[in-house]
């Protein structure tokens, strides 16, 4: 094996571009699957089961598909239909409505986790039913649901490399490009590698804090 | 605020908590029901407070009915009362204060200044003033039960419902707890139902003391007669087996 600095070097303006694109889907992404799953969450505990049911089996339905195949879907069949985004964008929502189905059932647990006697006493105070969830359930389920939603950023940031599925030049598509281009494979792979540990392990590490902040 | 509970029966699968249950409450009186564990006596506070629902009977607060009732109605009547848990049941995120203050604030329509300064008052009356900042997971069981206490006072009920408040407690901490409802017993003219274990307190603050067993009232009577000259075979084996 022979490693040479220069092509790591060479590869950095490409792999610049590539992680401000994976960082921005990451982003991106985390924030559409937190609110779309927790949206899903109340909804599917509304009383009427014509909200229950179709958000029930739309959302089986997206997490028993593949994100691979969401992606061409919505990459190639929208447009047909007259609705056409950006690769970015295409990629983004998929990956954002691809992991609400999972952090769906992570707020889902976090909500049951709340004891009765917490509902029992916001009843016994007459507490209207959204002043019961946004003053005493949901600060209480979101604290517990961090660490679980954490593993999801790290998972969602393991299928951003999709995105190259889609035309989206990421790391993976950047240092695919550098390879067919300069015939050098273990350094742009091996950038990226290290990039997905350091961006996997900041991550973990952000979650963590924002862990020790909540549970006080 | 009187309490009217007539014909009520509740079961919970093919057992029978309450069994055509009639019970009749005065406006300012101090109920205590006790009895053997699963004879029915928190399942009639939880009715009270439309935890639950009776299977058939009729409840009524000051004539004003709980059940059958529509769900507006029963929000207005429940206004009135006021629950204390066995578990406490403090909401851990909110500080003691904001416990106190979120249901003023948010059902009554207080300013947070008025609700706090009124809060501030209760937690002084309950030995709390300089707890104010404090979580709930801060304090032990007997000063949070006594928030309690505190949190439901400040919605200022006219009727009270005591679900066993001391069992969870520490032996110790149990007087400290028993103390404040003693003060507001007497210094507030709050309706009263409680259920408890504890005898001697039963005996103290009620006017009116219920035996219960299978989901009946086995005897009523004065605190004296019950504790001092049971007349039923039931209560005196109940009231031997406890005290």
């Amino acid at each position: 094996m022979n490693w040479d600095w220069t092509a790591v070097r060479d590869f950095m303006p490409q792999f610049r571009d590539g992680l401000l694109v994976t960082l921005r889907a990451l982003a991106l992404g985390s924030l559409i699957s937190f609110t779309l799953g927790l949206l899903w969450a109340l909804l599917m505990r509304t009383p009427t089961r014509w909200v229950r049911w179709p958000v029930g089996i739309v959302t089986e339905f997206v997490r028993d598909t593949p994100l691979l195949v969401q992606l061409f879907f919505l990459f190639y069949v929208l447009p047909e239909w007259g609705l056409t985004l950006s690769a970015m964008t295409t990629g983004v929502v998929a990956i954002g409505l691809h992991y609400s189905t999972y952090t769906m059932q992570v707020y889902r647990a976090g909500i049951d986790a709340v004891p009765a006697g917490q509902w029992e006493a916001a009843t016994a105070l007459n507490l209207p039913r959204g002043r019961t969830w946004r003053a005493v359930i949901l600060p209480q389920a979101l604290r517990r649901v961090v660490p679980a939603l954490g593993n999801y950023v790290i998972a969602m940031l393991k299928d951003t490399p999709m995105l190259m599925a889609i035309t989206v030049l990421e790391m993976l598509g950047r240092a695919r490009l550098f390879s067919q281009q300069h015939f050098r494979f273990t350094e742009p792979l091996t950038v990226i590698g290290v990039a997905f540990i350091v961006i996997s392990a900041l991550a973990s590490l952000l979650l963590r804090t924002l862990e020790r902040r909540l549970v006080r | 605020m009187s309490v009217e509970i007539s014909n009520v029966t509740k079961r919970f699968g093919d057992h029978t908590v309450l069994d055509r249950l009639d019970l009749s409450v005065k406006a300012g009186s101090h109920v205590t029901l006790i009895g053997p564990s699963g004879s029915g006596k928190t399942t009639i506070l939880r009715m009270l407070m439309t935890l639950t629902e009776p299977d058939s009977g009729t409840i009524t607060v000051d004539g004003q009915p709980l059940f059958p009732a529509a769900q507006k109605q029963r929000r207005a009547v429940r206004r009135q009362i006021g629950m204390v848990f066995q578990q406490f049941n403090l909401f851990p995120n909110m500080s003691v204060l904001r416990n106190v203050t979120e249901a003023p604030v948010s059902v009554l329509g207080l300013s947070r200044d008025e609700a706090e300064a009124r809060a501030r008052e209760l937690l002084d009356m309950v030995g709390l003033a300089d707890k104010c900042d404090a979580r709930p997971s801060r304090l032990s069981g007997g000063q949070q039960q006594r928030v309690a206490i505190a949190r439901a006072l400040a919605m200022r009920p006219k009727v009270l419902l005591l679900d066993e408040v001391t069992s969870a407690l520490d032996p110790e901490l149990v007087a400290g707890v028993l103390d404040v409802l003693r003060d507001v017993a007497t210094t507030t003219d709050i309706t009263l139902l409680c259920v408890t274990h504890e005898m001697n307190f039963a005996r103290d603050i009620s006017d009116q003391v219920l035996m219960f067993d299978a989901g009946r009232v086995v005897e009523a009577g004065p605190p004296e007669q019950i504790f001092g000259a049971p007349e039923e075979e039931r209560t005196r084996e109940f009231l031997s087996a406890v005290l």
